[in-house]
């Protein structure tokens, strides 16, 4: 019964849609008193797609193997955490997770959107609807997740162990608040579109979205890139693989609309560029979906191929997209861009800012594509990895970064660079560490000094903009954008140190003997086995020291019995000058054991620094949220 | 230099469209050399491959071809696919489903010598999956997360 009520409260919200899309975009009477009940039926319509949701969970809980999507991923004998996470740790669970954040996207927008004026917030909740409409009929129609399976199994077939991890608690949860919060930027694009509305109003409207679905990604993509980090083993935190690239467009078009976005909220200029972006971020968001889920390209996260899946969702991307840009190229001739600026100016900082994400996201989505351009094409399989995207992708981003240092000290509206002098010291530090990098360093590349260097300057130009300001008194939007700037800095110096300076040993050892990986000797004890509540494994362990002390690692081969599978657990060491990395192999003929091991400096600086971009990012959230709160008590 | 409100939303649009020129310019010079093709080893082994490119040999491990080396860490075998073997020798440690007689991919450049050497392998990670290259044709629907590099 928990099921079938699930999947009853799908089809209710997927009626509900087709209302909330009638009474938005019907005839005119309709329209005209559609204002209340569309925003009402949004919220039904979000309620219902969580209690789906927490239906799905309940069985997995349960471990209710007479529903078939229970019966394929999950296992009595899982710890009680990944068999409800282990619900959105397959195709159908995730997307009606997609579903779910999209309807309480939805709901959202009906409830703290109230200061949009009444005509633009119900042609925007319309094209929410639209868009939820959408989704529900992939659901319902080719992924339903409460599907019963007649007889039930006698066990489940159990879940995949790389993903029975934390991560997977909270990666694609918070990935997908990134993907999805962006609806709501696309649905107030295309509600102000059909309005003609595009204004700063607009633009306060849909910056909190913005920032909220921006943090997600960001937190999403970092989360991501650590997990992949230490549980592939392979030592790497990003492998350019389409499914990384997928969440890192909708990230790249965010970012550029989250300061264009400023623009119009600060000086209502770059009108129809903005209502572009937001509309872009989101078919990026799709684009993103459809990679994942069509299993099309070879990736980590690649899904057996299903045909039927892949085009629905290609024909959902089709129709969106299609008809978002359509509407786009028909009414954004009424806009106009708005007060002018000079050559020197924030606002023509922030279009350099623009123009080179646009860009990157062009060279990532042209890579990521490619291979399937050309199977159409030709025939011809080929894979686009990291030699393309850091060569192509790399240097602009860096030319970027250099702008990131310039942009904020710059002043709205009028050309005046007074401020620029302040760059000089930070050009220095940033000419000093390039120096540095260039004749000191050892290791191999030019772009990774390059971008050491432009690190150190960013790390200090960031604050420049607090200069001369009472720090008590700069707002909190201000601190956000020092903070994620300084945030770019850190990640920038962890990608090239880590980098440069890595030390990696491939070895065969014997348990008893010695191994020197950088600043680390390591002692290779012994290899014994070990067993967890689903798995057994062999573990080595290694003592680890460079003069202070000694560290024990403990890396794993496991073996799991229910889906039968080996994986390799890595033993990380962290200290505050990086993270030694230790990988256990395979046995060699004479019993030696291979060892993979590496001595990574500043690595952590990477994750450190995506959290503090987050972090930014939720400052100036929390700031505009406090201040608009005060605002509001005041009248 | 001020831009009239009218010619700016022009320069805007130039800009736009100059972008995308750029990006996608960018991206073919990029990716004329830096994709990794795709070859079978009879493609191979007929000398349809260059010298010192990246590419991806896909098919089976031939049975008793994997040779381990004294060093521990490699070894050496053939990719083959009943009309053509390649060499191939790899330092590293194997997909834990890399076997005699199942399919692997092999990620690497072929040497003047007719090796091919190997950066990475990709095997038949678990049951329910298959590189896509090695004609995976089972419409399997799991959530068969695969690792593969």
């Amino acid at each position: 019964m928990i099921a079938e009520a699930g999947l009853a409260a799908l089809w209710l919200a997927a009626a509900l849609a087709i209302l909330q899309l009638f009474l938005a975009f019907g005839p005119s009477p309709v329209r005209t008193v559609a204002a209340g009940p569309v925003r009402s039926i949004a919220i039904v319509e979000g309620l219902l797609t969580v209690f789906a949701m927490a239906m799905l969970l309940w069985v997995f809980e349960r471990t209710d193997l007479s529903v078939l999507l229970v019966a394929e991923n999950s296992h009595s004998a899982k710890p009680w955490l990944y068999k409800l996470a282990g619900a959105w740790g397959n195709h159908e669970g995730s997307i009606l997770l997609w579903v779910t954040i999209l309807g309480l996207a939805g709901a959202a927008l009906a409830i703290f959107s109230r200061r949009l004026d009444a005509r633009t917030l119900t042609a925007a909740l319309g094209a929410q609807g639209a868009l939820a409409l959408g989704f529900f009929a992939f659901l319902l129609l080719s992924s339903n997740p409460f599907a019963r399976l007649s007889p039930p199994a006698f066990e489940g077939r159990g879940l995949n162990p790389l993903l029975q991890d934390p991560g997977l608690v909270f990666h694609p949860p918070t990935l997908y608040l990134g993907y999805v919060g962006l609806s709501v930027a696309f649905s107030l694009a295309v509600g102000a579109l059909i309005t003609g509305r595009v204004d700063s109003a607009l633009a306060k409207a849909m910056r909190p979205w913005v920032l909220g679905a921006w943090i997600m990604l960001t937190l999403g993509i970092t989360a991501g890139s650590y997990w992949a980090y230490y549980e592939l083993g392979w030592g790497g935190w990003w492998f350019w693989d389409p499914v990384e690239n997928a969440s890192l467009m909708p990230w790249l078009a965010a970012t550029a609309l989250l300061h264009s976005i400023n623009v119009l909220a600060a000086r209502d200029s770059l009108r129809a560029w903005t209502v572009m972006l937001a509309m872009v971020a989101f078919s990026m968001s799709m684009v993103g979906t459809f990679l994942v889920r069509s299993g099309v390209l070879t990736s980590v996260h690649a899904f057996a191929v299903d045909p039927k899946r892949g085009t629905f969702l290609l024909a959902l991307l089709a129709i969106y997209v299609g008809a978002a840009f359509a509407l786009f190229a028909l009414r954004s001739g009424r806009l106009s861009e708005g007060p002018k600026f000079e050559l020197v100016s924030r606002e023509a900082a922030l279009v350099g800012n623009n123009l080179l994400l646009t860009v990157i996201l062009g060279i990532v989505f042209i890579g990521t594509l490619y291979p399937l351009f050309v199977e159409a094409l030709t025939g011809a399989k080929l894979s686009v990895g990291a030699p393309y995207f850091n060569a192509v992708a790399g240097p602009l981003a860096l030319i970027l970064a250099l702008l990131v240092c310039v942009g904020p000290l710059l002043n709205w509206k009028a050309g005046s660079g007074d401020k620029l002098k302040r760059l000089a010291i930070p050009g220095l530090v940033g000419i000093t560490v390039l120096v540095i990098a260039m004749f000191v360093l050892p290791g191999e590349g030019v772009l990774p000094r390059i971008a050491l260097g432009i690190a150190g300057m960013l790390a200090i130009a960031a604050f420049l903009p607090l200069v001369g300001r009472k720090l008590r008194r700069t707002p909190l939007s201000t601190w956000g954008m020092v903070v994620a700037h300084f945030g770019i800095a850190v990640a920038l110096a962890g990608m090239a140190a880590s980098t440069m300076l890595t030390k990696e040993v491939l070895t065969a050892a014997r348990p008893g003997e010695q191994v020197q990986v950088g600043p680390w000797l390591i002692e290779f004890e012994s290899v014994t086995p070990t067993a967890g509540s689903n798995w057994t494994a062999l573990e080595a362990e290694l003592r680890a020291s460079r003069g202070d002390g000694v560290s024990v690692l403990r890396p794993q081969a496991r073996y799991y019995t229910s889906p039968p599978t080996e994986t390799t657990e890595s033993a990380i060491k962290t200290v505050i000058s990086g993270q030694l990395y230790t990988v256990l192999g395979k046995p060699a003929e004479d019993g030696r054991w291979q060892l993979r091991l590496w001595w990574k400096p500043l690595v952590t600086l990477i994750w450190l620094g995506g959290a503090l971009i987050a972090l930014g990012g939720a400052l100036a959230l929390g700031g505009r949220a406090w201040r608009g709160w005060r605002k509001e008590r005041e009248q | 230099m001020i831009v009239k409100p009218k010619h700016q939303r022009l320069v805007l649009i130039v800009i736009a469209i100059v972008a995308v020129m750029i990006a996608v310019l960018l991206a073919m010079w990029g990716l004329r050399d830096r994709a990794a093709y795709f070859y079978t080893p009879t493609e191979v082994a007929a000398g349809k491959a260059a010298v010192g490119q990246p590419i991806r040999l896909g098919g089976m491990v031939e049975k008793g071809s994997i040779q381990r080396l004294g060093d521990g860490v490699t070894i050496r075998f053939r990719l083959g696919d009943g009309t053509g073997e390649v060499p191939v020798v790899f330092r590293g440690i194997t997909p834990d489903l890399f076997h005699e007689d199942s399919g692997a991919v092999a990620e690497g450049r072929l040497e003047k010598d007719g090796t091919f050497v190997a950066d990475n392998i990709l095997a038949k990670h678990d049951e329910r999956y298959m590189p896509p290259e090695l004609g995976n044709q089972t419409a399997e629907h799991q959530a068969a997360k695969t690792v593969e590099r």
